[in-house]
């Protein structure tokens, strides 16, 4: 088996995912990771859609499976460039240069900071809450009231916040926002029987295994409500609850409502590391700063650069599931990449 | 003859099959993002006409892009063109000179210019 260096940026899901399984086939592994821990945004989510269940359980498998003399990681430690010569790869972080035989790239996205979304309030109104937010507040396992500690009689979800709008930059969907506001919705009704639940939508694109279902069970058992109508603007009442505006298109009327509570369904965007390194080694990026794989299809794990690879979300949103596949797919590639 | 109180009614179905499209090529010409419309209904939530009046922006343009031009004169001139709707649309229809480039379709049509 055949010994090379590989240095993996970005120690999410993806990261971790392709690190164990290089490994595996005999290589040396070293995991760059900006941040003080590894797990990415997952490491932030409460449960996972469509089953529910603890996002740690699939941190921890990853991290046991990380756990092997033959994988490095450094932490606190930010990829600055990468530069390709006679064939191997220089990856310059934090004023180190790691030599690698090949690089993948898993530097994955960050969410949507809802604060551009002015109209929405997120960031002015303290009622005004995204779904990161509401994720730790599950975690935390405390009550969920409004600001000022009174009981929620209404809540509302609001979907495509920071996708499909030009206006935030974003045209593209986020697609995993659908099925996570549904999630949201179910485990929120769970915890508050009484509380009434609406979901405002332009599209839902249930397009996974189990999606579908658990929008229908939405409706089904736990009486979620939804409007096809996407939000125009909220503004707080005197009591701190909020005024929403949105078209009930189906209806075709216009729709204002009182609520205590608003949920942004926040989408996806390129990570800082995805942009910053897209632009420092010349990758090309497509939908933003995303990194454009050389061939949609066929080649979907690699840069447009050879030797260069990548998998997970710092080419466009994906699920948990897609992530991990992809990964697995890296390193496939990345291994052929190798053999030659 | 004895009148039985029967009339007979013109269909109601959209008849893609004749399309009038003389004021939806002209807006299209003069403001092509008119297309990519989603129906998402930001502009009819925040329509300062909407909310006091039987008017609906986003159905009508969705009715033109349907070949559905009847009322339309009728219809258009609730607009009031404050420009809200623009600000809000998310992906960035100027829907303000979409209701302009209407306003001027109907004229020429009135003048047999189109």
């Amino acid at each position: 088996m055949a010994n090379k260096k590989i240095v993996i940026v970005g120690g999410g899901i993806a990261g971790l995912e392709a690190a164990a399984s290089l490994s595996e086939r005999g290589h040396s592994i070293t995991i760059v990771e900006s941040k003080a821990t590894l797990g990415g945004n997952v490491s932030n989510w409460h449960k996972l859609f469509p089953t529910l269940r603890d996002s740690s359980e699939v941190i921890d498998y990853l991290t046991k499976r990380i756990d092997n003399p033959k994988i490095s990681t450094l932490i606190n430690t930010k990829v600055e460039n990468i530069k390709k010569n006679n064939g191997s790869f220089t990856v310059e972080a934090n004023g180190m240069a790691l030599d690698a035989d090949a690089v993948l790239i898993a530097t994955g996205y960050d969410l949507f900071d809802s604060r551009r979304k002015e109209e929405f309030g997120y960031g002015i109104y303290d009622n005004v809450i995204n779904s990161a937010d509401l994720e730790k507040r599950f975690k935390a396992e405390k009550p969920i009231t409004s600001a000022n500690g009174s009981e929620l009689k209404r809540v509302a979800f609001i979907h495509c916040v920071g996708s499909r709008d030009e206006k935030a930059g974003n045209h593209y969907c986020s697609k995993v926002c659908c099925v996570t506001g549904v999630k949201q919705a179910i485990e929120l009704r769970q915890r508050l029987p009484r509380t009434e639940i609406i979901c405002f939508y332009i599209d839902l694109r249930m397009f996974g295994a189990g999606f579908e279902e658990l929008y229908r069970e939405a409706q089904e058992k736990w009486g979620i409500q939804f409007v096809r109508g996407r939000l125009s603007e909220a503004a707080e009442n005197m009591d701190g609850s909020l005024q929403i505006k949105a078209e009930d298109t189906l209806s075709g009327r216009p729709l204002k409502m009182r609520t205590d509570m608003i949920v942004l369904l926040a989408g996806m965007e390129p990570s800082c590391g995805t942009t910053s390194l897209g632009k420092n080694v010349g990758l090309k990026q497509r939908m933003g700063t995303f990194l454009q794989p050389q061939d949609e299809h066929l080649l979907s794990n690699k840069s447009s650069i050879d030797g260069l690879f990548v998998a997970g979300t710092c080419t466009g949103p994906m699920t948990i599931n897609e992530t991990i596949t992809d990964a697995r797919s890296a390193v496939v590639m990345i291994d052929e990449y190798l053999k030659k | 003859m004895k009148n039985f109180g029967f009339s007979v009614q013109p269909p109601r179905y959209i008849d893609i099959d004749n399309f009038d499209g003389r004021i939806l090529m002209y807006v299209l010409q003069k403001e092509p993002s008119f297309n990519i419309c989603m129906s998402c209904g930001c502009c009819t939530a925040t329509c300062s006409a909407s909310n006091i009046l039987d008017f609906n922006i986003r159905k009508l343009g969705l009715l033109l892009r349907r070949g559905v031009s009847e009322e339309l004169e009728k219809e258009i001139n609730k607009c009031m063109l404050c420009g809200k709707c623009t600000l809000v649309c998310p992906r960035g229809i100027n829907t303000r000179n979409v209701i302009l480039n209407i306003k001027k379709a109907l004229t020429k049509i009135d003048e047999n210019e189109l």
